[in-house]
């Protein structure tokens, strides 16, 4: 996050380049450009300080559309690139983008360590559930039984969550949205801006050509109301039509339940109340699978904590406390002698 | 002795000698580094010219009095040019069982071994393997050897500090420095000096020290040692004048990248994952926060490389550091800074391999993987460093060839150099031309792959940069916008051009100079890197002997220099010497088509001056 210098009020299509979009018909990834684009217009952000970093899949081919600074890499590695980016310029708005793949399979050693460490980036991972690029093969967040060109017979290991990832990590911001809740992706881009740190957003996202619908028992819109719950610090717990719905903390064993708010003499009073400085609780949350418990959206973590980049620079500032270094002394340094 | 009595007796009947090698070896916790760097500073002080090479165990905590535990300093001083540490040794002063076992093959026939009879206990011959001690039977007829009780003369020396055993044995290591000191004529002033400073606030310990570095002398003064050991005098040496320090290949090359970065107006940021023999670098770079520089110590060498590259990108001066193991697991994202012309410098302390293979030994078997070691047509410039100084000038043409063409550049280096020291003349860092970056700044007609004209060099662009945002990447970029491109034409134009950038770098380099000797004649030994000295010395010995030899070294590896075809052409035969099966012999056959032949030798060690003589004498006596 940064302090941008408006250079004039730019508009949504500012940000966009000259370049032919080169998705898929119908991809997911269309409708997070539109949103990341439009967050950044309302954002007032300085192109010219705006840099996107990514590596290699659909996804990634994200800095490509923005007409900002962007570094298109290598696969797995946009952490680590955006790492040494902050290194040399804390001062960069970074934005870091990639795919299921890109991040958490080739790249998952980089996204952690990027996420431990708190760098200053904004960290998109546009979660399709499959490879889009290599033309379908399951990733590894894929479901078991996800049947693919290198699974046949469907896929036998266990998928990650990436949300659980970040928060057993150590991640100091971490939230979810889906690429067609417009309105919704936005407001949690805008916190993701906002935080100070590496603000990890994981988005739902769609390939509409080699894993179409896997995401629909929670974004249809006949099941949406019923399937997610969208989350904010300090506001009850409550989903559903008309928000009949809610978590309550079932203290015995430690776990959230989903209940209808009249039954059993369930009140508002029993619902539990977010608070995302509780990384328990971020935990439970994003634990939560339908059917039994709807998908949880938003911010379901956010912490105030130092900044790696800030905390290397401020070393720097340190040492040069009594003044800059001076090659010819340190050359000198040590042990000398003359000779006549 | 009390206090200090270092009041030196004037030098009589000394034998005088041209040079002489001693190596201290003993177990990892002797302090037979100490003992070393201490002998090396009274050398430097007392005029010699020098070169030491320490031996470190692989192991951190080796089992006391173990043969993989044995750590050994050399150093090689002398009244003329000192070119190597030394084939083979005049003393050997070791402190155990297995010190003795794992040296003695390298003391010269008739050399002498200092042995501290105290330490070769049953339970120490043991673990070295001896099955009766060396000392009492004959299997040291050919050398001169001297049994002292250094353990118990040094505990007798420090009893009046109320030392217990075990701490009084510590200065065992100053005692055997006080002997050497005598034998050479060697004062001991800068010594006391030193354990004063270090050991200031425990003044115990520092007389401790001292107490016994006096007695170890006086031992040998009051003619407790054989006579017929004789003493020796090592005149000065003829030495350019100056003020000089010792600097090791790890610190030069650390110096040479914050020098250059200063003279290319940049900040650097240094990237790195722990790995021996390259950690060295980044810990003395860690040191430099006041000087501004970043030092990250990555997940691991990916991250590392490409978060130099990162850094790069944004307009520092990106640079990552590794050993053979490490850099391979870096050529994606090396590729990744040829295809987007970003500069870098990639440092390779080589060590022997492959894979792991014996990660605390020298090789120089990188070669291939610098020039040749990436997928596709990846061109990348690629220098070597030739002795523990060279890396101060070396790591400076890295950087300004990088920054000037806009390309990684990798710097080998080897763990002999990055270890070893060697006396050098400390430069005046305002003497050296500056090479000033110019970032893009002008918006007119802009794309990221516009070239100039000359270098071919792309333009260098900070984001932050107003109306310049533009994107790159690994994706094939066009010749004439500098977006993306599938255009098979466009690719191999740009491959073309990525060639030619690479291969012009040989008009902005030195010709190649004959190092010893003429150009033209019977026989030119070629080698690069840290074979640097034996070949010198073996070139120059069989010179004086009347051969016609001459030495070619070479510290751009690519692009050759573009005289160097020319040059070899002028001898009847090439003898290319390198510590690897033949590497840079295969680069030049198939550059230039010469019949260059090897001399090749992977055993963890440098060439010995005489394993060069004998291979110049058999080809010029044939
Ligand atoms: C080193 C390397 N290995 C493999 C690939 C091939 N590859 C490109 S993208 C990709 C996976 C993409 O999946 P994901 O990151 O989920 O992105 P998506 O295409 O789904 O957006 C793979 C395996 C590569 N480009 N580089
Ligand atoms: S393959 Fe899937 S993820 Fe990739 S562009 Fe097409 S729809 Fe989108
Ligand atoms: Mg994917």
């Amino acid at each position: 996050m940064n302090v941008q210098s408006p250079p004039g009020k730019l508009k949504a299509r500012d940000f966009a380049t000259d370049q032919e979009v080169r998705w898929c018909p119908g991809c997911g990834d269309y409708a997070i450009l539109k949103a990341v684009q439009n967050t950044l217009a309302e954002l007032e952000a300085d192109p010219k300080n705006t840099v996107f970093v990514s590596g290699i899949g659909c996804a990634a081919r994200f800095p490509y559309y923005m007409e900002t600074y962007g570094f298109h890499t290598i696969h797995g590695r946009s952490p680590a690139v955006a790492t040494g980016v902050k290194l040399s310029n804390p001062k960069l708005d970074v934005w870091v983008v990639g795919g299921d793949g890109d991040m958490l399979s080739i790249g998952g050693n980089h996204t952690m360590h990027a996420i431990r460490r708190n760098i200053d980036v904004q960290l998109l991972l546009f979660n399709n559930q499959i490879y889009g690029l290599t033309k379908g093969q399951y990733s590894p967040t894929s479901k078991i039984g996800t049947r693919s060109p290198s699974t046949p017979m469907g896929s036998i290991d266990n998928p990650v969550s990436a949300a659980q990832f970040a928060l057993g990590v150590g991640g100091t911001f971490i939230s979810r949205s889906t690429d067609i809740l417009v309105k919704h992706l936005s407001s949690v881009l805008k916190r993701a801006h906002g935080h100070r740190g590496t603000s990890f957003v994981e988005i739902f996202q769609n390939c509409i050509v080699y894993n179409d619908g896997v995401f629909k028992h929670f974004t249809e819109k006949s099941v949406q109301d019923e399937m997610q719950i969208h989350v904010e610090h300090g506001q009850p717990l409550l989903f559903g039509k008309d928000k009949s719905k809610g978590l309550v903390l079932n203290m015995e064993e430690m776990r959230l339940e989903a209940v209808t708010l009249g039954e059993d003499g369930i009140t508002e009073a029993d619902i539990a109340v977010h608070d995302e400085t509780n990384r328990s609780l971020a935990t439970m949350l994003a634990q939560m699978d339908p059917p039994i418990m709807p998908v949880a959206l938003g911010v379901l973590y956010c912490e105030s904590a130092p900044t790696y980049d800030s905390s290397v620079h401020a070393q720097i500032e340190h040492a040069r406390k009594d003044g800059e270094g001076d090659l010819t002394k340190l050359l000198h340094g040590g042990q000398t002698w003359t000779v006549e | 002795m009390s206090e200090v009595a270092a009041i030196d007796r004037p030098n009589e009947n000394r034998q005088e000698i041209e040079s002489a090698v001693v190596r201290f070896a003993g177990d990892s916790g002797d302090g037979m580094q100490l003992t070393g760097s201490h002998f090396t500073m009274t050398a430097a002080i007392e005029g010699n010219d020098l070169s030491t090479f320490p031996d470190f165990p692989a192991e951190i905590r080796a089992p006391a009095g173990t043969t993989f535990g044995v750590s050994a300093f050399q150093i090689n001083f002398g009244a003329r040019k000192i070119m190597t540490s030394g084939d083979q040794l005049d003393v050997l002063v070791v402190m155990n069982p297995a010190a003795l076992i794992t040296n003695l093959a390298d003391v010269k026939p008739g050399g002498i071994v200092i042995a501290d009879s105290g330490a070769f206990t049953d339970r120490n011959l043991t673990k070295a393997g001896y099955t009766e001690s060396p000392l009492e039977n004959d299997s040291l007829e050919g050398y001169r050897l001297v049994k002292i009780d250094m353990s118990r003369l040094t505990v007798e020396a420090v009893k009046e500090f109320g030392l217990s055993n075990k701490e009084g044995l510590r200065s065992k290591n100053m005692w055997a420095l006080g002997l050497i000191y005598w034998m050479y004529g060697r004062k001991r002033q800068a010594s006391v000096d030193w354990l004063k400073t270090k050991f200031a606030k425990m003044p115990e310990i520092a007389n401790a020290n001292i107490a016994a570095l006096n007695a170890g002398h006086a031992f040998g003064e009051t003619a407790e040692m054989p006579a017929e050991l004789g003493t020796f005098e090592v005149e000065r040496a003829q030495i350019e004048p100056g003020v000089y320090r010792t600097i090791t290949g790890a610190e030069s090359v650390s110096f040479g990248l914050l020098a250059g970065s200063q003279l290319a107006g940049l900040n650097i940021s240094f990237c790195s994952y722990p790995i021996t023999p390259a950690s060295a670098l980044l810990h003395h770079l860690a040191r430099m926060k006041n000087f501004g520089v970043v030092t990250f110590q990555a997940e691991d060498e990916i991250a590392a490389a490409t978060a130099a590259l990162g850094a790069s990108y944004a307009g520092s001066l990106g640079i990552t550091s590794s050993s053979g193991p490490g850099i391979a697991l870096k050529m994606e994202a090396i590729g990744l800074a040829i295809g987007t012309e970003l500069p870098m410098v990639i440092v390779n302390s080589q060590r022997a391999g492959p894979s792991t293979g014996l990660p605390t030994k020298t090789e120089q078997s990188d070669l291939y993987q610098a020039v040749f070691g990436r997928n596709a047509d990846a061109p990348m410039p690629v220098i070597s460093v030739s002795t523990p100084s060279d890396g101060y000038d070396v790591a400076i043409e890295a950087i300004r060839i990088a920054t000037k063409y806009m390309t990684p550049v990798m710097v080998l280096t080897d763990g002999y150099i990055t270890n070893a020291s060697e006396p050098w003349l400390i430069p005046n860092p305002s003497t050296y031309e500056r090479f000033d970056v110019e970032f893009r700044t002008d918006p007119e007609n802009f794309h990221p792959f516009l070239r100039d004209d000359k270098t071919l060099a792309r333009p260098w662009v900070k984001p932050g940069t107003p109306e310049l945002m533009h994107r790159i990447g690994g994706i094939e970029r066009s010749y004439d916008t500098g977006h993306i491109s599938y255009d098979p034409d466009n690719h191999q134009k740009m491959t073309d051009v990525r060639a030619a950038k690479i291969n012009g770098i040989a008009d902005d380099i030195p010709e190649q100079e004959v190092e010893a000797g003429a150009a033209g004649g019977k026989l030119a030994v070629v080698g690069w890197g840290s074979t640097y000295g034996p070949i010198n010395r073996a070139v120059n010995n069989m010179r004086d002997d009347g051969y016609d030899v001459s030495q070619i070294h070479l510290r751009y590896i690519w692009p050759l220099p573009r005289n160097l075809e020319e040059l070899l052409k002028t001898y009847d035969q090439v003898l290319v010497a390198e510590m690897n099966t033949g590497q840079l012999r295969t680069l030049l056959r198939a550059e230039y088509l010469v019949p260059a032949e090897g001399l090749n030798k992977v055993n963890g060690k440098p060439f010995l001056i005489g394993e060069l003589e004998d291979a110049i004498r058999i080809r010029l006596e044939k």
